[in-house]
């Protein structure tokens, strides 16, 4: 837990933000068709190429931009697009506390714009490479990774809204498991390391089917299981795993 | 009226993200709660896994549990990230 001062790494930030991008870029692999997909569809639902492309500029959030595009189209009310929204979205005061807790010390001018930069992607890749947080010039290695998720996101969207579909569907439906991948690429690493985090994982995987079966909505039910399965780390994580 | 909905999304989504990071140096957790907060990732990872994978293909939720198996075995072989995600799009594009 104690993260270690004594290890101060002089590594320069366009170093840091280079190493970002790169561990960033399997977010890109993921993001771009689904940016795509979300342009195609929002120009259905009625809205304009400036109107798609700055949803994605100033929500950024994939899901929630899905849903209110599909909203969007139906007719449905603006405040109900809103808390929709919101009850999809509130899923990363969670994410964001634990990433906050990282950057603890750090000035708010750099953690207000990374904390805006948050994603269900961009938290699990800066999650699993907790060292940087206490490097010298940490911060421009998580700065590079939600820089490539979130040009890529906007770039895709704007992407979508002008050419439309220009990924085969069959192709663009199998990226689909993209970001499934990666959440499994950054997990087993974990698991290897740590035997016992698969029980973090797994106690939230099944609370989380759990709470979809009960019909809880998609947003709620991967915050009871992060909130719920993270419990179990109280007891199972060591102070060194911290 | 699409850009009030666009406002109003974009404020509700900031409002999550940002809060912690104001409160988070004001606060000092013990112990127990910094150990709760470090497991969040793992828990996090899980429950962004499963059960969405099987949505990959909604009608065919054995597909996404294929891709998601095939990229386990080769996260564990220790294959480079960017090669278990186009395994994992391989595998989906060939069965289906």
């Amino acid at each position: 837990m104690e993260p270690n001062y004594t290890v101060v790494q002089a590594t320069s930030p366009v170093a840091l933000m280079k190493k970002g991008f790169s561990k960033g870029f399997p977010i890109m692999v993921g993001y771009i068709p689904i940016a795509i997909t979300y342009g195609v569809l929002a120009k259905q639902a009625g809205m304009s190429l400036t109107e798609l492309t700055f949803m994605s500029i100033l929500v950024f959030a994939g899901a929630s931009q899905f849903m209110g595009a599909n909203m969007i189209a139906v007719g449905a009310g603006v405040i109900e697009i809103i808390v929709a929204t919101f009850v999809l979205n509130s899923r990363h005061f969670v994410m964001s506390l634990s990433f906050m807790n990282r950057l603890r010390g750090s000035a708010l001018k750099w953690k207000l714009p990374l904390s805006m930069g948050l994603t269900d992607e961009t938290f699990a890749v800066t999650a699993i490479h907790p060292k940087e947080a206490n490097m010298k010039n940490g911060l421009f290695f998580y700065i590079g990774i939600i820089v490539t998720a979130y040009f890529s996101w906007v770039a895709g969207s704007f992407l979508g809204g002008v050419v439309g579909e220009i990924i085969p569907e069959r192709l663009s439906q199998s990226m689909g498991i993209a970001l499934y991948a990666m959440f499994i690429g950054l997990l087993v690493p974990s698991v290897k390391k740590n035997k016992k985090i698969v029980l973090i994982a797994v106690l939230a995987m099944l609370i989380n089917a759990l709470c979809v079966q009960l019909g809880i909505s998609t947003g709620w039910a991967i915050v009871l299981g992060t909130i719920i399965g993270g419990a179990a780390g109280i007891f199972i994580l060591k102070e060194e795993e911290a | 009226m699409i850009w009030i909905i666009i406002i109003g999304m974009a404020v509700v989504t900031m409002i999550p993200r940002i809060i912690p990071a104001f409160i988070v140096d004001k606060l000092l957790f013990p112990d127990w709660i910094n150990r709760w907060l470090s497991a969040i990732p793992y828990a996090a990872l899980g429950a962004l896994i499963f059960p969405g994978i099987m949505s990959v293909k909604p009608d065919q939720p054995h597909l996404g549990l294929f891709g998601g198996i095939f990229a386990i075995v080769l996260a564990y072989l220790g294959v480079h990230i960017i090669i278990v995600v186009i395994a994992a799009i391989a595998t989906v594009y060939l069965l289906t």
